[in-house]
């Protein structure tokens, strides 16, 4: 679905991305973990190029993205994003949050669009929300919102960057829930996190990043039982 | 008594004899049209070349627009020469150099100032969209929406609120600044005070006059945007 042909990225001297090259499948949850500075970020920014990259070429759906004839917008109307402080629109009620970009971009008709956000917000139990501005929700139901937002485009692909780190624990559950709905009903996800617990649960693959390369991958189980590189059995010993 | 009988009678002579306030009154209209009308054009003006600059600045790199490159550049020497000279000079220049045929002082009036607001406004506004955090367009991208819906829904409605102080302010300066079309002989307030003057052969009344006029219109403003500034907040905490 997404192909990773000899990634970088440098902000000024400082290499963020080293050459990496990666595949993410059709129907993956891929979990990427490792330090902060180890560019797991970045990593996920360039694959919808809010970051640009100063090296090689992402391929989505056999469009290369990295083109700069390629039509950026269309192409970010198949993924979806949720960011770590949320970034709901604070001068605009929830519903029109959610149904902004799929009336602008012509996805669906005004009506069309309700009835979708309506659907998605009984989905996430917040449906009484709709008409509330995002200052008077919490933060859970703030990334709640960010989610079914994303989800209102019918996004092919989900990209998660530390959807729980802004939260209060006590709301950390219902935003994995949810996300764990979405991975249940095979939606393709890249989720950059600290929930190890999540990526154990939820996760078909796990990228440990560290430096700006993808130092170790593996399946969950195999991942978190058999570290095999020294800096991942590190990290792992401090997280776990 | 002397002194306040001659106060009176000078008083009398500026401002009642002959309707004369009238006058006053349709100079105030007059700078209140000069200031309102040059505003929305300092506004209109001053959003697209905040846009445009903004625009290009954020560009990403390696993937220069050269239309965005030589509209920018417009912009930049507009800012700079409107900021680095004089509203005076540049007055003087609109009314005496390039319209120099025009007989409609007034509009040349509006014209000069609208232009010179535009430079403080595009700044004023370029300030507001940098004040939106980054995060508001990048949502509003990764959605899928493009660059223009993306400032138009989300980026100036809030960098818009952020920027209502400043341009209260810019209205306030305006409306001062409007003095300076008497110079090229547009008819405002100063110009039927300096009438006045030379009518009655007396300026102290008539000049202090319009000193006071233009406080008052000044401390009306400045009460009005206080107001509106407290329920901007009280807004932001709803």
């Amino acid at each position: 679905m997404i192909d990773v042909k000899h990634l970088s990225k440098s902000f000024g001297d400082n290499l963020v991305l080293d050459d990496i090259s990666e595949h993410i499948h059709p129907g993956e949850k891929v979990v990427v973990i490792g330090p902060s500075g180890s560019g797991k970020s970045t990593f996920l920014r360039c694959l919808n190029l809010l970051e640009f990259p100063t090296g090689g070429t992402i391929t989505f759906d056999g469009m290369e993205i990295t083109d700069s004839k390629t039509d950026i917008d269309s192409i970010r109307r198949q993924m979806g994003m949720v960011f770590q402080h949320f970034n709901l629109f604070p001068n605009m009620t929830i519903r029109k949050n959610i149904t902004l970009a799929p009336v602008r971009t012509k996805l669906m008709s005004q009506e069309e669009a309700d009835a979708e956000a309506e659907k998605l917000l009984q989905r996430v139990g917040l449906f009484d929300k709709a008409d509330a501005y995002p200052a008077q929700l919490s933060g859970g139901q703030k990334q709640r919102i960010a989610i079914v937002r994303a989800l209102a485009m019918k996004p092919k692909l989900m990209l998660f960057d530390e959807p729980t780190s802004a939260l209060d624990p006590e709301m950390v559950g219902e935003v994995l829930d949810v996300m764990k709905e979405l991975a249940n009903e095979g939606m393709t996800m890249v989720v950059v996190t600290h929930e190890m617990g999540f990526a154990r649960e939820v996760g078909t693959r796990v990228l440990f990043m560290d430096g700006g390369h993808i130092l170790e991958q593996n399946t969950p189980a195999e991942f978190f039982a058999n570290p095999k590189e020294a800096r991942t059995i590190e990290f792992l010993s401090k997280v776990l | 008594m002397d002194f306040w009988m001659s106060v009176v009678q000078k008083f009398n002579t500026a401002f009642i004899v002959g309707d004369r306030w009238k006058l006053y009154l349709k100079g105030v209209g007059a700078t209140l049209e000069l200031t309102v009308v040059a505003l929305i054009l300092g506004i209109v003006l001053g959003l697209l070349v905040a846009v445009i600059r903004t625009a290009h600045d954020q560009q990403r790199l390696g993937n220069h627009n050269p239309v965005l490159g030589i509209l920018n550049v417009v912009c930049k020497v507009y800012t700079t020469v409107i900021r680095g000279t004089p509203m005076l000079v540049q007055l003087f220049i609109w009314s005496f150099v390039i319209f120099k045929t025009s007989r409609n002082k007034f509009l040349v009036g509006i014209l000069g100032l609208g232009i010179n607001s535009g430079a403080y406004v595009a700044e004023i506004i370029r300030g507001g969209l940098m004040s939106v955090d980054a995060g508001q367009s990048e949502a509003g991208r990764s959605l899928g929406l493009n660059y223009l819906d993306t400032m138009r829904y989300i980026v100036i409605p809030q960098a818009f609120k952020n920027t209502l102080p400043a341009l209260g302010n810019e209205f306030i300066t305006l409306l001062k600044d409007t003095s300076l079309v008497s110079a090229i002989g547009g008819a405002e307030l100063v110009y039927y005070a300096k009438a006045v003057g030379a009518k009655t052969y007396d300026v102290t009344y008539p000049y202090l006059g319009m000193a006071v006029i233009y406080l008052v219109i000044v401390m009306i403003l400045t009460w009005m945007q206080g107001k509106l500034e407290r329920r901007l907040r009280e807004s932001d905490r709803r």
